[in-house]
């Protein structure tokens, strides 16, 4: 990355910029780099997205906070709006699918969001947090009589240590061999999980305790049969989750992230604790994985080490770059089409991770950015780094300087 | 513990055997990362269809006893120059499709993983539709004890592995630092807008390096076959990791380092589970290399393809 590069890049995500007001995007925007990046991007697509992500902003706030409302609305309805489901999912459970695989991505996408999308981090192995939360719950439930709402903040506190214990040797290491590290990690916990005795071998656990039902109303009983509880349950939980991302996207260290993502030498050189807020993002990433799993593990009664893949994690990963990485709806949108298609496409479900493959390589020709990118991360694209270096070029020359300096 | 030292001899034997294939997976990797810096994701399916390949030729001979003598011979130089023929091919092809497009467009590392994640399920999926189970074959090479070295008995086809791995490494190595196209591929390892500069043509060196690559993991392949005379279309996933272990081991880009990576990693692999038991191999692996990555960041021999002497 060359000079002038570098200082295009810091000159908008300057660590020291003022709050902003409230309910308007961060000034990163209007930094002369990216809106030159902008135009030279022609992307219509993007604009199209950035033409509605404009016009939503220049609503009023009464406005805007209906827009969300009914979107919260709309979410409570999806599953019991009549015929929804024929169109939707045919051959399947709408209401089923709704919950898992819908919810669980959606939560799970947002969790490696914070890792992949705000500091460009590359894990392999998010399915270890969702793992580890998981079977918090089936322990402390099956094994301490433990109920859901206990076991949601700790089963949440345990999976962000995990992520500590994890990142704290690996995440002084750079991109690539963290990717084989948090994939090393992944199949460490699932291999661990089948070979204990104590957490249920190959057979997994059973009989976890489902959470309790609240009051006396039908679509928030925690039973067997209706999985529109479960549903409502991990909306509000994306919903909050969504809430604290904003958040901390116009955060200090948000924008550090951000400034991690773009160039992390740069970054230390403007005085960005860069290895404390790495940390952070895996600590935070680890802790929405780990909340997934309690709530898929309570609603399923019963998890085995074989529900946690690696090819969830690349599934997750994908449903994050697919959507738009760092751009919230971008992430839900991947997260939904990555889980909704293949219900979908059950009627040939034998050609369905080929099509999905094949869909994947296109994509990555034709859209590396994404569907829905945020304008930020768009601009970056077109600058040629998106955060995690080039193919080939330059980038290597850097590292193996490094790496005599080394020794 | 006790196990460890009554067994000793016969984890190094099988340790170096499993280690030799690690090896020759790992050097597509690390050839491909020193050029590319690209984790090559869909090379554990290059080395796949070199295990496809290998069954196929072992139909083909129409083989239904061990061979001996000459025919071995002709059969193992006939199935590895299949195999690598068509895994170099299958790998260029892999380059052309999934990532010269991206090249091209000055795509990130990320965008260039997931198209790499994509083309690896691609091949999977498209594998297991045609064979959707475990695929086996005749035993082409009696598995004859050549020597004994304390517990550990030395097989004929545990000492072709380890032999055929570190052969192809010596020829490997040779190519790279001794030859003109070798030092095409360290130049643009070392930067690639140099290279092209020098008047290197950066394209024609990234596919021989997935041709060479591919080539390597096809050998794998069938020396796999010959040891294990089993495949599924599943085969490369665990595979690749641990050799992309390997190549991240003994320093990523560094051929040497491919070679001593992939036998260290079989080794303490064997060792550890002599002493633990071996359900825990996979997790002895990734530690090792979370410790040696801690320590020594750049692998056993630092990362060096770019650096290699001429």
């Amino acid at each position: 990355m060359s000079d002038r590069d570098a200082k295009d890049v810091v000159s908008h995500t300057d660590p020291n910029a003022t709050n902003t007001v409230p309910g308007q995007e961060p000034s990163l925007g209007d930094g002369e780099a990216t809106r030159r990046g902008l135009k030279k991007a022609r992307m219509p697509w993007v604009r199209a997205f950035d033409a509605v992500s404009a016009w939503w902003r220049s609503l009023p706030t009464a406005a805007r906070w209906t827009g969300y409302l009914l979107m919260l609305v709309l979410a409570f309805a999806l599953p019991n709006i009549p015929g929804l489901g024929d169109i939707m999912a045919p051959g399947s459970s709408w209401q089923r699918i709704l919950f898992f695989p819908i919810g669980i991505y959606i939560l799970l996408a947002l969790g490696l969001n914070v890792v992949v999308g705000y500091a460009g981090l590359l894990d392999l192995g998010f399915v270890a947090f969702y793992a580890i939360g998981a079977y918090s719950m089936a322990v402390l439930g099956t094994k301490f009589g433990w109920g859901f709402w206990e076991v949601l903040p700790v089963g949440i506190g345990i999976a962000m240590f995990a992520g500590l214990l994890l990142g704290s040797p690996t995440l002084r290491l750079r991109g690539d061999y963290l990717a084989i590290v948090t994939l090393g990690f992944g199949e460490i916990i699932r291999v661990t999980a089948t070979n204990t005795d104590y957490l249920g071998g190959p057979r997994g656990i059973n009989n976890i305790p489902r959470p309790p039902s609240i009051g006396d109303i039908s679509w928030l009983k925690y039973g067997v049969l209706d999985s529109r509880p479960y549903y409502y349950l991990v909306v509000v939980v994306i919903v909050i989750v969504i809430i604290i991302m904003k958040r901390l996207e116009k955060s200090r260290v948000g924008r550090s992230w951000t400034a991690i993502r773009e160039d992390e030498d740069a970054a230390q050189l403007m005085g960005v604790p860069t290895l404390k807020f790495k940390l952070w993002a895996f600590t935070v990433g680890a802790a929405v994985g780990g909340a997934a799993g309690v709530i898929f593990a309570s609603a399923n009664a019963a998890i085995r080490p074989t529900d946690f893949p690696f090819i969830l994690s690349a599934t997750i990963l994908a449903a994050v770059v697919l959507g738009g990485a760092g751009n919230l709806p971008g992430v839900i949108l991947g997260a939904f089409l990555v889980a909704w298609l293949p219900e979908v496409a059950r009627g040939f479900s034998q050609y369905r991770v080929l099509v999905f493959g094949a869909v994947l390589v296109i994509l990555m020709i034709f859209r590396p950015q994404g569907i829905w990118p945020s304008r930020i991360r768009a601009a970056e694209f077109k600058e040629g780094e998106g955060g995690i270096g080039r193919l080939g070029g330059e980038v290597g020359v850097v590292r193996s300087q490094a790496g005599t300096a080394d020794s | 513990m006790s196990n460890f030292f009554s067994q000793f001899w016969a984890s190094t034997i099988d340790g170096l055997t499993q280690g030799g294939i690690y090896a020759l997976i790992a050097l597509g990797y690390t050839l491909v990362y020193g050029v590319l810096r690209l984790i090559n994701f869909a090379h554990s399916e290059i080395f796949m269809i070199g295990t496809f390949t290998t069954v196929g030729v072992i139909a083909l001979f129409g083989v239904t006893s061990p061979l001996t003598g000459l025919g071995l011979f002709l059969f193992l130089l006939v199935a590895a120059l299949a195999a690598a023929f068509v895994s170099g091919t299958s790998a260029v092809i892999l380059e052309r499709v999934a990532y010269r497009p991206l090249r091209r467009r000055g795509a990130t590392q990320l965008a260039a993983l997931i198209s790499a994640i994509g083309a690896s399920l691609f091949l999977q999926q498209a594998f297991s539709l045609r064979w959707p189970d475990t695929v086996g074959t005749e035993r082409v090479m009696d598995k004859t004890v050549i020597a004994t070295i304390g517990s550990g008995l030395l097989r004929a086809d545990k000492l072709l592995v380890i032999v055929g791995a570190i052969a192809m490494m010596l020829i490997l190595d040779r190519l790279v630092n001794r030859t003109r196209f070798g030092r095409a591929i360290r130049a643009t390892a070392q930067s690639a807008d140099t290279a092209t500069l020098m008047g290197v043509n950066i394209d024609r060196v990234i596919m021989l390096t997935f041709l060479i690559g591919g080539a390597m993991a096809g050998v794998a392949g069938m020396l796999y076959i010959v040891f294990f005379e089993v495949t599924t279309f599943a085969v490369g996933f665990v595979l690749g990791i641990k050799a992309f272990t390997a190549a991240v081991l003994g320093g990523i880009g560094n051929l040497r380092g491919a070679l001593l990576g992939g036998l260290s990693l079989g080794l303490i692999e064997e060792y550890g589970a002599s002493i633990v038991g071996s359900q825990w191999k996979d997790v002895i692996a990734f530690s090792v290399l979370v410790l040696v990555l801690m320590f020594r960041p750049t692998g056993l021999l630092g990362e060096s393809l770019g650096k290699a002497r001429a």
